[in-house]
């Protein structure tokens, strides 16, 4: 009689279908479920070893939903590779990277990530130089990305006056039929950002943005990703001091892989840890 | 933007251009030919009709070959056999349309299975008498050959110079394999003897000219397909891909399903060339898989000029002239100069000839015009961003 009990208690309705549950709503796969929780992005026990050497060394955070959050470290503290295992370009080999409540990153392809929210700015500019800037963020547009849809579809009027916003964001609406290739660094870095904006992304990671910038474009780039958070979460990885003061709410530092200080820019800066291994010459 | 419908590729001006010289060239080969008497200054050969056809076929591999190397960035030096497939696919429904006319007179085996003492046909070689299913093999055969290939390829990203050498190899297993006799494709002889197309006899002026002007269709239709898929988003991804994949991953493109189309479109090109080959050269050999066909078909894309197009389709059409006359004069030398010339276009036309032309001639334009920006002339490169 308990086999039946036991086997009756297997296939409880409220238990076998997630949903079914109290204060769940269905979820479709590939989809994010932000749920009800503050967080947007897990990271939890990541380790990434290259040769024996670990970038990411039980390395363990957390993004809150709509923050904009800086990362420090120095060279080779794993800022990167961290991005890489967001972005699916590196697995990690151990650890869980879930993005919302369902997701599980380290499952999912680099074009999985993408459409699923995730937004990336590289280190290095990486646009499609033979492309036009209304082309590249053309070409970064939310929406179907098959080959057949591509062939046959059409830009609509609504379509083009996003490209158009966008490109006006990041400040190119001027050089907007100019090939990629030929603009200068600067304009390169805004035209990726604008890229990753097209994307709709939840997530936005955000590579040395101000890299070959002009103390200006800083400025304007510093605004607009404060403009971004809230609506987005953006995770921006620094290594200007002054840049990350004057936009971070909460810094996150990084060190041999894994945290090594997290607070305002105030209490990072008097950690004691902090200033020996970063901070303090 | 330049967002292309299939009709508007129809009608852009590179694509009416380029249908008005290949038609007009073929039209007046065609009167040349059948309107002079074979005595006059102006009557134009069979043999010229014939070569002029198999010009047109280099020239419509040859847009293939373009079409996943200059736009997609995959260089495929095992082309060569998706065209041979489509040769021997063809070949095959005209050794069956031989019938009781070959030399040991069988009419349901071809001579050389008589000759290898075979008592029945393979069930391979079933449904080639029917032209259509032979026109649907022609497709299906270098199709499903290029998609399993590129899809096991693709997905194990496999790229640049490893995916070449692989490429290369799957054409020189083609041949190895196509030279044995028991595989039934006529061993190293291949498929030769034919007789007629469609009822038509191969040997009469009137067949060669009607191959030469559906060649010339068959080359006029891909153009038109690849200016529709090279100037719609399609198109545009395309070109992503070959210069920042991983950009193009991260926007959430799948890359490897557009190279997997384009590299499988493509190999049906090829096999259409293949097919429309055969007839006007009236042989079939496994010297068709050779690797270095695959490797003179790049060289014609190269000094031609890639990601144009029609710079395939002139590279093709004069390197293959250029080859017939030279091999005229000192055949053994051919290769020495093919050689040379593929190092010599490398090293000073990166972008080929028309790259060149049209470099020189935006040089003219704005002297003459001096900064005035008129539209770009049928040479100059247009509308294409390279």
């Amino acid at each position: 009689m308990s086999a039946l009990d036991n086997l009756r208690e297997t296939f409880r309705r409220d238990q076998v279908f997630d949903f079914m549950r109290q204060g769940t709503r269905p979820v479709l796969p590939g989809q994010l479920d932000s749920g009800t929780s503050k967080n947007i992005l897990y990271l939890e026990d990541i380790t990434v070893s290259f040769d024996g050497f670990k970038a990411l060394n039980d390395l363990t955070m957390y993004i809150k939903t709509g923050e904009l959050r800086c990362i420090i470290g120095p060279n080779g503290a794993g800022k990167s590779t961290m991005m890489d295992v967001i972005t699916g370009k590196t697995r990690p080999d151990s650890g869980t990277c879930f993005f919302g409540q369902t997701l599980d990153l380290t499952r999912m392809s680099e074009t999985d990530i993408a459409t699923a929210g995730i937004g990336r700015k590289f280190q290095k500019p990486t646009v499609f130089p033979e492309h036009t800037a209304f082309e590249n963020l053309e070409l970064a547009m939310h929406g179907a990305k098959g080959p057949w849809h591509s062939l046959f579809t059409q830009l609509s009027g609504e379509q083009k006056n996003w490209i158009e916003e966008t490109l006006y964001t990041v400040g190119l609406l001027e050089d907007r039929n100019k090939v990629a290739g030929l603009l200068s660094h600067g304009q390169k870095q805004w035209l990726e950002i604008g890229m990753v904006l097209m994307q709709k992304p939840q997530l936005l990671l955000v590579d040395e943005p101000i890299a070959g910038m002009t103390r200006q474009e800083v400025e304007r780039t510093g605004e607009l990703l404060q403009s971004l958070a809230g609506k987005h979460s953006v995770v921006v990885v620094e290594h200007d001091m002054e840049f990350i003061r004057s936009i971070a709410s909460t810094v996150t530092v990084l060190h041999q892989g894994s945290v090594l200080a997290e607070g305002t820019m105030e209490q990072v800066q008097n950690d004691p840890k902090v200033i020996e291994v970063y901070l303090g010459e | 933007m330049r967002d292309s419908t299939f009709k508007s590729a129809f009608n852009d001006r590179t694509a009416k251009t380029f249908m008005g010289v290949l038609f007009g060239a073929t039209l007046l080969v065609t009167v040349l030919n059948q309107l002079f008497p074979a005595d006059s200054a102006l009557h134009v050969s069979a043999y010229t009709v014939t070569l002029l056809g198999k010009y047109l076929c280099y020239a419509l591999l040859a847009l293939a070959l373009d079409l996943v190397w200059g736009y997609c960035g995959i260089l495929s030096l095992g082309h060569g056999a998706f065209f041979a497939l489509g040769g021997y696919a063809m070949g095959m429904y005209l050794m069956r349309q031989i019938g009781d006319r070959g030399v040991y007179g069988n009419p349901e085996l071809p001579d050389f299975m008589v000759f290898l003492n075979w008592s029945e046909l393979p069930w391979y070689w079933h449904g080639f008498d029917q032209f259509w299913f032979a026109a649907l093999m022609i497709l299906l055969v270098p199709g499903l050959l290029a998609f399993v290939f590129g899809w096991l390829a693709f997905r194990s990203r496999v790229t640049g110079v490893y995916l070449s050498i692989i490429t290369q190899a799957l054409t020189y297993a083609l041949m190895l394999a196509f030279f044995r006799n028991e595989l039934g494709f006529g061993g190293n002889n291949g498929l030769t003897d034919f007789k007629d197309l469609l009822g038509f006899s191969l040997q009469s002026d009137t067949t060669r000219v009607g191959l030469l002007m559906a060649t010339a269709v068959a080359l006029a239709g891909a153009f038109v397909l690849c200016r529709w898929i090279t100037g719609s988003k399609l198109g545009r991804v395309v070109l992503a891909v070959r210069d920042a994949e991983s950009r193009a991953r991260f926007v959430g493109y799948r890359t490897e399903h557009y190279k997997l189309w384009i590299f499988t479109l493509s190999a049906i090109l090829a096999g259409i060339a293949g097919a429309l080959y055969v007839p006007q050269v009236g042989i079939i050999n496994p010297g068709e898989f050779s690797p270095l066909n695959s490797i003179e078909l790049v060289v014609w894309v190269a000094v031609g000029g890639r990601a144009t197009l029609y710079g395939a389709v002139i590279g093709a059409i004069l390197v293959n002239y250029g080859k017939t006359v030279f091999t005229g004069i000192m055949p053994e030398a051919w290769l020495f100069a093919l050689g040379g010339l593929f190092v010599a276009v490398t090293v000073f036309l990166p972008h080929g000839l028309v790259g060149l032309v049209s470099e020189k001639w935006d040089n003219i334009k704005s002297r003459f015009a001096s900064g005035d920006k008129s539209p770009g002339s049928e040479n100059a490169v247009e509308g294409d961003p390279s």
